[in-house]
């Protein structure tokens, strides 16, 4: 890779737009968020994930200016937030709950952010029209919130948060209240308008999917804290902990006792079971007891004894038919159920396995990865 | 079951009747031609015609509706301030005292209210006139416009205040541009309520007016002592026509707000 194509969160020489530095925000005796560091840059679409109550919103108000933090400080362009108020902040938010102007039409509501900046009313007009244009609601602009759909309403505090053009947008679960088809075609929407106006998104989401979608990186929050931040490929090939595999899609997770060999790591895992090995440069000490995360797409299921070095056998318990694939899960005579994908590439009429039947299950030596947390 | 069966229509009519017969016959015999009340002797006007040309009564009217005027404004920028206060503030200390303070005037008896704010005046050497009937009517309005106006906030969605900061409004701007179009409905029928509250007033206007400013139902009550006349008969039909398009106005004014309320979001 050539040097000036390097990511900006692996140049340490880059200057993030915002830094975190060991903030800690209290409710009281509660800890929201816990001794945080993070930097974001520019020009990033950063997604936060994480469980219900484990801070994403305390952090997105944090930096909007409706909370400040308890220890520890925020910084915007090298610059502290703590003695800014939220008007005073090049920082705009997006409400989950849209929080519209009831009593505004749709072109008043996008405008209000540029009346009060005392924009020049040609250029108002101007730019007001622009983000009519680019949420496509060019239609609407005379309606009051009330009389539009949920999705247009939701394209309209999209609007209204960019109008001001400010260099960081906060989006608290921008997407939860659409449909699945109308939330993909936003996401699209949204990655467009991050590229044409060069805005450093933060988003926050519940679905993972949608943060693996749109997000330049992904951070993984858990009790108010940074479980994981990496590219969304890293965190789901690449999950440092059990927690973030198990958060992030499907997973497989296989306990046992590992030992180090040459090449990688051998689990024993079972009695009466050949171990599994796994390449990795990964050091554990010998029968520190480890978890192997695998992912179900990444099993192969057959009928015929299967010549890799990593195989199970068991009995079909369950089949998931989710159209585009099917997820099997497939019992071991040792108890353990294992899930593995196949893609429906023929009909269903033609598929090969059915319930209780006797399977193989198999999958290479770097399929799957150790965690030992 | 139908629904205008005996006992329904019969319960209806015996509802409105005693809530209503008194003041139509109030209104009946406001028209009466002949100066006893009680026995009817035509259709006339000439009581109004009278009531209008009674020095006392208008002079008493005139001070009844400055009075009303200011002090239910009064009370509503009070009231609306409070609600404001106890509503958005978030917890402080002594809050849940605060609250019940705004709102003990309510149950008060308002005998307590006036004889209470008649020793205050004395005590301060305040000489009783309009000032001291309309402190008093702010007073013991106040609350029911801080509930009115309370109940219309809790339901505002405290994230459009933010979104107005968040957009570069000053706190005083995010209020004056965001929350008081909204709540404005609730705040008209809170002067309304007040309003009304101060035209018939007795109890606490009488201890808080004096010899230079007397209301209307204060002049009415010291004449009825003396005997019914037919010029009250009048002088009350106008009142109930004045408080019943109050209230029928604030009625409006909430269902609107009730409507529009359930159109947002
Ligand atoms: N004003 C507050 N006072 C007390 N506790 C609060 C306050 N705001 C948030 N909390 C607590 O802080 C924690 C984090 O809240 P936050 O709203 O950031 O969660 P979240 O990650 O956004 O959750 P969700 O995904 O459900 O929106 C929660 O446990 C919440 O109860
Ligand atoms: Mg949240």
């Amino acid at each position: 890779m050539p040097a000036d194509d390097i990511d900006p969160w692996d140049d340490p020489t880059a200057k993030p737009l915002i830094r975190f530095d060991r903030v800690t925000k209290r409710f009281g005796e509660f800890t929201a968020i816990n001794n945080l560091s993070l930097n974001i840059f520019e020009t990033e679409f950063f997604a936060l994930l994480g469980p219900s109550g484990c801070g994403k919103t305390t952090l997105m108000r944090m930096l909007a200016g409706f909370e400040s933090p308890t220890e520890g400080h925020i910084f915007l362009s090298g610059q502290d937030l703590a003695p800014i108020p939220p008007n005073k902040r090049m920082v705009n938010m997006m409400f989950q709950s849209y929080a519209l102007f009831p009593h505004l039409t749709i072109y008043d509501n996008i405008a209000f952010g540029l009346r009060r900046q005392k924009t020049p009313k040609a250029e108002l007009a101007e730019r007001v029209d622009e983000m009519l244009n680019l949420t496509r609601l060019e239609k609407f602009a005379h309606r009051k919130p009330d009389q539009i759909s949920g999705g247009q309403r939701q394209r309209v505090a999209l609007a209204r948060s960019l109008a001001k053009k400010p260099k960081l947008l906060l989006l608290d679960e921008p997407l939860g209240a659409l449909d699945k088809k109308l939330r993909q075609e936003t996401q699209f929407e949204l990655m467009d308008i991050q590229e044409k106006t060069g805005t450093t998104f933060v988003i926050v989401t519940h679905d993972q999917e949608e943060a693996m979608t749109v997000a330049s990186r992904v951070a993984v929050m858990d009790e108010g804290q940074l479980v994981q931040v990496s590219t969304p490929d890293v965190i789901y090939e690449m999950p440092n902990s059990v927690y973030v595999a198990d958060f992030i899609g499907d997973v497989n997770l296989i306990e046992g006792k590992a030992k180090k060999v040459e090449d990688g790591i051998d689990l024993n895992w079972a009695e009466n079971q050949p171990t599994l090995h796994c390449k990795t440069n990964k050091s554990v000490s010998n029968g520190q007891i480890c978890h192997l995360a695998i992912r179900p797409e990444k099993i192969t299921i057959q009928s015929d004894t299967p010549e890799t070095k990593n195989k199970v056998q068991g009995t079909i318990l369950d089949i998931a038919y989710l159209g585009n694939i099917s997820t099997y899960h497939v019992q071991l005579s040792s108890g353990h159920v294992i899930k593995a994908q196949t893609s429906n590439t023929r009909r269903i009429a033609r598929r090969s396995f059915t319930w209780e039947d006797t399977v193989w299950l198999s999958w290479t030596e770097t399929a799957g990865i150790v965690l030992d947390k | 079951m139908k629904r205008y069966s005996w006992f329904n229509v019969t319960s209806l009519a015996a509802g409105f009747a005693f809530l209503y017969l008194p003041i139509l016959i109030l209104i009946i015999y406001s028209f009466n031609e002949n100066r006893l009340v009680t026995i009817w002797a035509g259709f006339s006007t000439k009581w109004y015609v009278e009531l209008f040309q009674n020095e006392l009564f208008l002079d008493a009217a005139w001070v009844t509706l400055q009075v009303a005027v200011i002090s239910s404004t009064v009370a509503t920028v009070l009231g609306v301030m409070a609600a404001y206060v106890l509503i958005r503030a978030g917890r402080f200390w002594g809050q849940t005292l605060f609250s019940g303070l705004i709102y003990a005037p309510l149950v008060m008896p308002e005998i307590i209210t006036g004889l209470s704010l008649l020793l205050l005046f004395i005590g301060i050497g305040l000489d009783r006139g309009i000032t001291t009937i309309v402190l008093a009517h702010t007073t013991f309005s106040m609350c029911f416009v801080s509930v009115v106006v309370s109940s219309r906030l809790v339901l505002f969605d405290r994230s459009l205040e933010e979104a107005a900061l968040d957009l570069g409004c000053t706190h005083w701007q995010a209020f004056q541009l965001v929350t008081l179009p909204n709540i404005l409905p609730a705040i008209i029928s809170g002067w309304l309520l007040a309003f009304t509250l101060s035209l018939d007033d007795l109890v606490i206007a009488s201890f808080s007016a004096g010899p230079g400013a007397t209301t209307l139902p204060i002049r009415i009550w010291s004449s009825v002592r003396l005997g019914v006349s037919p010029e009250i008969n009048a002088l009350s039909t106008i009142l109930i026509g004045f408080v019943t398009f109050g209230i029928i106005l604030a009625s409006l004014i909430s269902k609107w707000k009730s409507l529009s309320n359930s159109t947002d979001l």
